[in-house]
């Protein structure tokens, strides 16, 4: 008989080859691309939101002299001095990190013409100020006449706590913004889901005519910003709108606007999402339900329905998390109705309040953190959930049912067609609504703030940039995931922090950029203001859709291929390049039009990131609407819009030139 | 290739362990291969002969124990470094490539002019029956011939070992049947020294010199297929390979058995003297002795033969080669004992459902091992 447990020794490991370490390096090397351009800014934030800044006037002590500059007074604080005069209040002590306050403002008989001297120093070693720009500190007197006095300014103290999150809840203005921001994502899921529904039924359980157009229509709100249908809607129901009456005196600009334009941009993504959860429903359930009897109604609810669930569920939170963090709809069309998203710009951009802008991110963090969890557990669910056996449900042809499904499909196309319909009109018009006469003035973006041609040229430089590297730096990561053998914490480790950036609004990752690389103790500092960090943000940004069509494609292959390479002594990367890639082409394609397509169309986190030589077009709609120039920021829009239809086409085209050439092998 | 000398084995696995978490997957594994041999490891599965496929592989690793081949410790060489070529159930072809050259993947380097490889793979298609697909795509072609691409790809490189997990599992049984002697017959020619993984006896007991019994993480027996028919060492063995029937029982002395009270002569065993044991017999073992005289009492057969049993045919079933006899006798209890009959001697003793007959089981066929269920 043989022993029962496993003799005591140490478990061997393999002698490590040198693919492995080219394997283990590139893998490493990925990781701390995400690291770097995720984790680490995400954790500064994190903690500037838990950053308190205030004036600590305990820590500065003064002493003035009289005219003659001999006699000295008693050394006193500035809260003495303050406690005297109240010349700061309490108020006023509450800082950001670059708030400064005037030494001179506890000397109320100050005069820059008066020979008397002052002497400022530090009670403790943190204590610091500026003499114009340059630093001083510490606890030694130091000596300066009136004239130089009068360009000293204290610097605020840091210490680390909840203060900020307190202050923030304290603030209606602010704190107003949760439950907006949740009823308008709320509202927007139910409509949006309900018209997608309705759509995916349509389209897959009807004998309707041109299902193929139908469909390529619902793509078109991915090809532009979420920007541009809230410019359509003021054209159509704004202050000089052309179809203002139907308000019946309601304003567009607020909710009303925000959840129109949240149903056009959202739109897409649920129905591709119901779509695909329609379109496996296994058509053997159909003929049972039939055969014992079940009337068409209850057979919707009882097989229809449950079948497509989880899609909807996560068509759902998909769409709430979109709306919850969309910047450029309501920034566009929110009037007076603030959203968090819109919130981090205010702070940021208007108030200078880094601090608060980082706390608003945080709270903004929360439901597209929780929204991603639920959703990923029930993606797991799902794929229990399919059967390899299904047989596809095939509709029967009904006359009126095929013409209500055509019918709703029209209204869908007609309400999507329109919105770029009006933006194209109102970009030609000359002056809306009084002259209405075509004209190209409106494309002179040269003559209007926002970047120019050029911005235009800068995307397009960006979206081919994240296109590029974006794809290589997906694709090897996902490969390296999949099919490395080991290494597994390091491996888990990788594919968390891959699905992460799902979970992070585009405004929140500008704004961790900013805390992040604006930091001139950086090493990375140099990328700031450059093309570098808006290539790196967008990959980073949509990293994760981009990863897991990657995986998924990767999955798909035999999981053998490595072990017969490595059998048969060939390098890994020889496998990689004959085999991998070619076979994956497809998916490798469709990860960098998506990187490109977003890369035109993102506003929130480059909104942050941009400089006077890197504007973007995306941006410049932004900025253009902002001035008031909403006509050429319709142009602009459309501009996007027609280049991502372009590099649609171009994919379409380049796709089918390489599959033809390198995917012969498909056909038997 | 460095050479084994005399009487050492080319593949040499001593006490391999592996452990996944808690589960252990292989038992302390011992043995030796030589060269040129074609072995298959046998067992149901889950009983750890992938496992053990995957660690000489370097694929998985063990947890303890050693391998050597060809006399180098290759225990913890990674895959690239060790010296054998593969095939798995999948086929693993690689799909965007031709045949020629998915053929030529592992011979292509820089040392090896063009041309040579050229002549090595038409050699190899040539070989396995291809010739005339070069340039066709792995989906193009049938499971069986892809399959044998699969095995042109692994002995391109010469390699001193050949591993084969399952390669036959996945075609129809009549390509398979097919594709069993051809294997068997490049082997040969090629002398490979080779391994193969399966779970079908059939299989293995067709092509294999000696043949690797495993279940539940251990080696139940190592041997020729004749061997491991005709003497299986444990009740596991007799049971997974060939059919049996199987009495409880109780050892008795000078070699006998009883089977619920029946004494009968046995082949012999290591089963102590008064234990709990059970009695095997295959259904091809037993032995029919015509219909014999219908009234009970009526003295034996002049030349009496051991372990003669009366019995009643309940049942008779025609597999097409052979008559399947399900019988009963009150003198091996409540039990139902199969026989294989041969269609000649049903036909000449006259054997009917419903009719009594007498059988021999052969004391040399019937075997006895320990503890019983």
């Amino acid at each position: 008989m043989t022993t029962l447990s496993l003799p005591a020794g140490r478990l061997p490991r393999h002698s490590v080859s040198r693919d492995d370490i080219v394997k283990r390096g590139l893998m490493v090397a990925i990781s701390l691309y995400l690291i770097l351009s995720l984790a680490a800014p995400l954790y500064v934030m994190l903690s500037k939101s838990m950053s308190v800044y205030r004036f600590d006037l305990t820590q500065f002590e003064f002493q003035v002299s009289d005219e003659t500059a001999t006699v000295w007074s008693e050394p006193r604080t500035a809260a003495a001095l303050n406690a005297e005069s109240s010349a700061v209040s309490a108020d006023d002590l509450r800082a950001g990190s670059d708030s400064r306050l005037a030494a001179t403002s506890f000397f109320a008989d100050f005069s820059f013409r008066s020979p008397v001297r002052y002497r400022l120093r530090g009670t403790v070693d943190e204590a610091s100020w500026l003499v114009g720009s340059t630093p001083g500190g510490g606890t030694e007197w130091q000596e300066f006449d009136s004239n130089t006095f009068r360009r000293i300014v204290l610097r605020p103290s840091s210490t680390f706590g909840l203060d900020n999150f307190t202050t923030y809840f304290a603030t209606p203005s602010l704190s107003n913004s949760i439950r907006n921001s949740a009823l308008m994502a709320t509202i927007s899921t139910v409509i949006t889901i309900s018209v997608a529904f309705a759509l995916a039924y349509a389209l897959n359980r009807s004998n309707m005519p041109f299902k193929g157009l139908v469909r390529l229509v619902t793509t078109i709100p991915i090809l532009v910003p979420s920007l541009l249908p809230g410019i359509a809607l003021i054209y159509l129901f704004g202050n000089q709108g052309l179809l203002k009456p139907l308000m019946m005196g309601y304003s567009i600009y607020g909710p009303i606007g925000i959840v129109i334009g949240s149903v056009f941009f959202t739109l897409p993504h649920a129905f591709l999402i119901i779509s695909t959860a329609l379109a496996v429903a296994d058509g053997r359930h159909y003929e049972a339900a039939a055969s014992l009897g079940s009337s068409k109604w209850r057979t919707f609810w009882v097989v229809t329905v449950p079948g497509a669930r989880f899609g909807i569920i996560s068509a759902m939170f998909v769409v709430f998390t979109l709306v919850i963090t969309d910047f450029g709809l309501p920034k566009v069309i929110g009037g007076q109705y603030n959203m968090l998203a819109v919130d981090i710009y205010k702070q940021v951009i208007g108030q200078q309040n880094f601090e608060m802008g980082a706390v608003v991110s945080v709270i903004l963090l929360l439901p597209a953190i929780i929204a991603f969890t639920v959703d990923r557990i029930i993606q797991r669910r799902q794929v229990a959930l399919l059967s390899a056996r299904s047989v596809p449900y095939a509709p029967r042809p009904s006359r009126g049912f095929d013409m209500l499904c055509l019918g709703w499909c029209l209204a869908v196309a007609i309400f999507l067609v329109g919105i770029i319909g009006i933006c194209q009109f109102a970009a030609l018009v000359k002056l809306w609504p009084y002259d209405m006469s075509l004209s190209l003035k409106n494309y002179a973006f040269d003559l209007m703030d926002g970047g120019g041609w050029a911005s235009y040229g800068n995307s397009i430089k960006l979206g081919l940039l994240t296109a590029f590297f974006g794809t290589i730096v997906v694709f090897t990561g996902a490969y390296m995931v999949e099919k490395t053998q080991g290494f597994s914490a390091g491996r888990s480790a990788f594919h968390f922090l891959a699905m992460l950036p799902m979970a992070v609004p585009g405004m929140v990752l500008g704004l961790a950029y900013i805390f992040f690389f604006n930091d001139p103790s950086n090493p990375l500092n140099a990328i700031y203001g450059t093309m570098v960090i808006l290539v790196v943000s967008t990959v980073t940004h949509f990293y994760t859709v981009s990863h897991l069509t990657a995986l998924t494609a990767l999955k798909q292959m035999d999981a053998e291929f490595e072990p017969v390479a490595a059998s048969l002594k060939q390098p890994f990367h020889k496998l990689f390049f004959r085999v991998t890639v070619p076979v994956c082409l497809p998916a490798i394609l469709d990860i960098s039009i998506y990187l490109f397509v977003n890369a035109m169309t993102t506003v929130s986190a480059v909104v942050f990131l941009y400089s006077t030589d890197t504007q973007l077009a995306s941006v410049a709609v932004l900025n253009m609407d902002d001035a008031g120039d909403i006509a050429p920021a319709a142009a602009m829009g459309m501009m996007i819009f027609y280049t991502n239809v372009a590099a649609r086409l171009v994919h379409a085209g380049v796709s089918t030139l390489l599959l033809s050439r390198t995917q012969r092998w498909r056909a038997r | 290739m460095p050479d084994t000398a005399a009487g050492q084995a080319y593949l040499q696995i001593d006490d391999l362990w592996k452990a996944f978490g808690d589960f252990i997957a292989l038992r302390d594994i011992s043995l030796s291969i030589q060269e040129g041999e074609f072995v298959c490891f046998l067992g149901p599965s889950g009983c750890g002969k992938t496992t053990l496929l995957r660690a000489i592989a370097g694929l998985d690793l063990q947890s303890r124990g050693t391998i050597r081949q060809a006399g180098e410790d290759i225990s913890t060489l990674p895959p690239s470094r060790r010296d054998y070529g593969i095939v798995f159930q999948s086929y693993a072809l690689f799909p965007n490539l031709t045949i020629e050259r998915n053929i030529a993947f592992g011979l292509e380097n820089a040392r090896r002019p063009r041309a040579e490889i050229k002549r090595r793979v038409e050699e190899l298609l040539v070989l396995v029956g291809l010739a005339e697909q070069a340039r066709k795509y792995p989906a193009q072609l049938s499971g069986g011939q892809q399959q044998r691409i699969a095995l042109a790809r692994a002995i391109a490189i010469s390699p001193g070992l050949l591993l084969l997990d399952e390669p036959l599992s996945a075609l129809d049984a009549k390509v398979r049947v097919h594709l069993r002697h051809e294997i068997k017959e490049l082997q040969r020619k090629l002398g490979v020294t080779t391994i193969m993984v399966t779970h079908d006896q059939e299989e293995a007991l067709s092509m294999a010199d000696r043949i690797v019994v495993m279940n539940h993480g251990v080696i139940e027996q190592i041997g020729t297929p004749t061997e491991i028919y005709r003497h299986p060492q444990t009740l596991f063995v007799a049971d997974f390979i060939g059919e049996t029937n199987q009495f409880p029982a109780k050892v008795l002395a000078d070699g006998k058995v009883a089977l619920a009270g029946t004494q009968l002569v046995c082949a012999g065993h290591q089963v102590p003297v008064g234990a709990e044991a059970t009695a095997v017999i295959r259904p091809v073992d037993i032995i029919p002795h015509g219909i014999g005289v219908r009234s009970p009492g009526t003295p034996d057969i002049v030349e009496t033969p051991e372990n003669l049993v009366e019995t009643t045919v309940e049942e008779m079933e025609f597999l097409g080669a052979f008559w399947r006899c399900r019988l009963s006798s009150p003198r091996l209890g409540a039990r139902i004992l199969v026989a294989d009959f041969s269609i000649n001697a049903v036909r000449r003793l006259d054997i009917v459902t419903g009719g009594s007959m007498r059988i021999e089981l052969p004391g040399e066929r019937l075997l006895v091992f320990a503890g019983n269920e």
